[in-house]
């Protein structure tokens, strides 16, 4: 059996009165790609917030078997995960070079950041272009493209994405679809992807859970999930 | 753009077209706006020569020189001040009206230093910028940090309510009699030496290099250190200085023991000039500097110093030359400058317009 990097398990949380999530548990191995698919409002990106320790939560979230709940959430960043929120979450007053920099904020080592800063131009091009432009000037694709190696920046052993096709045109998304499938397979970075598009998600995971109203109201591998009816109608639209 | 268009079908051509016309547009109204720029630089400039031709021909050359030389250190000194609300308001978003009074502790602190525990002028004007930076950083854990930080509102109302307690606290412990000043500059009668048949005092261009300097670490701490780095990530976005591992309280910290640190060696260098000074004496200083910080944009280091000499050379000149004004009338001018930049240009000469594409 392969490690495990994240789990989760009864996991509640919410926002003052209103409780979001209802009890999730859910597991990321080493090297998976995993998706959690669902509606407007089902709770995907709560249970990111809730995993990076950004929202009051309960239950529990070991990230490499440590416990995170109660830990800040650049603790739960020491302990390797990388979130790129929705929206992006750059810094748009900075430079690219200088968000790249801020994404290193927790390495010491200084030459490993700097080779990790070309690897990243090289893997972007785009970005090595504009790398003295200020974030905020970028497009919407290339500021989603920022934010990925910007999150990479901290060599995480799990990369959270929340909705990275998010108001971007399809040509785009497919593109950044097939680099994060590169991220995955080929540096062997462990994802957990929160997505509306099934097609694009499904092309890129191992593994699947369907989110409803706050739990997990389905969960097996990709494949199978693809086939399922109800799967199918909901988000598939066929 | 149109041939290259033709070839396809007409409904494409008519979406082509449409979207030319509103590049055309943007593009227009962009020409306009940098156009009527121009002609406002053009209007700001023909004032000053025109006031410049006035003031000459009324008092002549020399005066009109040697004013501009002596505005410069009110300048430099607004110009201070100001860089540290500019921090502040980068970092929380909200001026931080404390800001004065924390500037005028800490020059009672100094003149502690100095006169009573028997320290030299230099180490005590550092001492008591170390203090006040460290009484920064409580204030900011206890009194700040409490609160959400997106309440701009409670924030401001707290800092008011620290300007309060120091303008009560100090005359509590060092009384009320007006205190003299030192300074670490050669300040007898005759120390300057003639330039350009100006007269400049040491102690003034003494002010002009230790703000310079000032100025040039303060902008090297934030471009170049990784506190800087922290510093300019947390003003840009908290959510994501989070999610990089930042942590944004301790560095908002920093921000504050930063510009009481500033705040402090201005007092300390304008507080000579006020001098005997009483605990009230940073009150005009303060609105000098909110105006010096609001005509920069209150977003960029640099731009709090420009705007700080041009309004110490404004409150100079126009005091000097408009004998309605006088001495008296002063802080109009202050007044006047943030009601002007507020209407005309809300974002400053050098603030960046919150542009952001989504």
């Amino acid at each position: 059996m392969t490690e495990r990097v994240l789990e989760v398990s009864g996991l509640e949380a919410g926002y003052g009165q209103i409780k979001v999530l209802r009890g999730i548990d859910l597991h990321v191995d080493t090297g998976e790609a995993v998706v959690v698919l669902g509606a407007n409002g089902a709770g995907k990106t709560t249970t990111l917030r809730a995993i990076c320790q950004m929202i009051a939560t309960k239950g529990s979230v070991k990230v490499r078997g440590k416990e995170m709940i109660g830990r800040s959430t650049p603790d739960v960043v020491r302990a390797g995960v990388a979130h790129v929120p929705q929206g992006r979450g750059t810094f748009p007053d900075l430079s690219v070079e200088d968000n790249l920099e801020a994404g290193a904020f927790v390495r010491k080592d200084k030459a490993g950041v700097r080779q990790d800063r070309d690897l990243w131009f090289s893997v972007f091009p785009r970005l090595a272009e504009r790398r003295s432009q200020l974030a905020g000037s970028l497009s919407g694709g290339e500021q989603q493209m920022l934010a990925v190696a910007r999150a990479m920046m901290s060599r995480p052993e799990l990369l959270l994405l929340d909705e990275p096709s998010l108001g971007l045109a399809p040509i785009i998304v497919q593109d950044l679809f097939r680099r994060f499938g590169e991220i995955n397979k080929e540096q062997g970075v462990t994802m957990l992807v929160v997505e509306q598009n099934a097609n694009l998600a499904f092309g890129l995971a191992d593994r699947a859970y369907v989110l409803e109203a706050g739990q997990i109201a389905l969960s097996g591998s990709a494949a199978e999930l693809r086939e399922d009816d109800a799967v199918r109608k909901a988000y598939l639209g066929y | 753009m149109a041939t290259e268009t033709s070839s396809e079908s007409a409904g494409t051509t008519a979406v082509v077209a449409k979207a030319n016309e509103q590049i055309g547009g943007a593009y227009r109204a962009l020409e306009a706006f940098s156009a009527k720029r121009v002609r406002n630089l053009g209007i700001l400039l023909a004032v000053v020569v025109a006031f410049s031709v006035y003031a000459i021909a009324q008092d002549g050359g020399r005066i009109y020189l040697q004013r501009v030389f002596d505005s410069l250190n009110n300048g430099f000194v607004y110009g201070a001040v100001a860089i540290a609300l500019v921090l502040i308001y980068k970092a929380t978003g909200v001026i931080n009206f404390a800001q004065g009074e924390m500037a005028m502790f800490g020059t009672f602190l100094m003149i502690d230093l100095h006169d009573y525990r028997g320290f030299p002028v230099w180490l005590a004007i550092l001492g008591a910028m170390v203090i006040s930076g460290a009484g920064a950083a409580a204030i900011e854990r206890t009194l700040i940090r409490p609160f959400d930080p997106s309440n701009h509102l409670s924030i401001t109302i707290v800092t008011l309510s620290i300007f309060f307690i120091i303008n009560g606290l100090v005359p509590v412990l060092y009384g009320i009699d007006p205190e003299a000043v030192p300074t670490p500059f050669p300040g007898a009668k005759d120390d300057f030496f003639n330039f350009l048949g100006v007269r400049i005092r040491y102690e003034n261009l003494g002010i002009w290099i230790t703000v310079g300097l000032a100025v040039l670490l303060i902008s090297l701490l934030l471009k170049r250190t990784k506190i800087g780095l922290a510093f300019r990530s947390v003003s840009s976005n908290l959510e994501s200085s989070r999610l990089v591992g930042i942590s944004t309280g301790r560095t908002l910290q920093f921000g504050w023991a930063l510009a009481a640190a500033v705040g402090t060696l201005a007092a300390c260098l304008v507080a000579r000039f006020n001098q005997p000074i009483d605990f009230n004496f940073m009150g005009k200083v303060l609105i000098f500097s909110f105006a010096a910080a609001t005509l920069g944009g209150l977003d960029s280091v640099l731009g709090a110093v420009i705007a700080g000499l041009m309004v110490g050379v404004a409150e100079t000149m126009l005091g000097g030359y408009v004998e309605l004004i006088g001495s008296e009338l002063a802080l109009l001018v202050a007044l006047a400058i943030i009601v002007v930049v507020l209407v005309v240009r809300p974002s400053g000469l050098f603030g960046s317009k919150k542009v952001e594409r989504v």
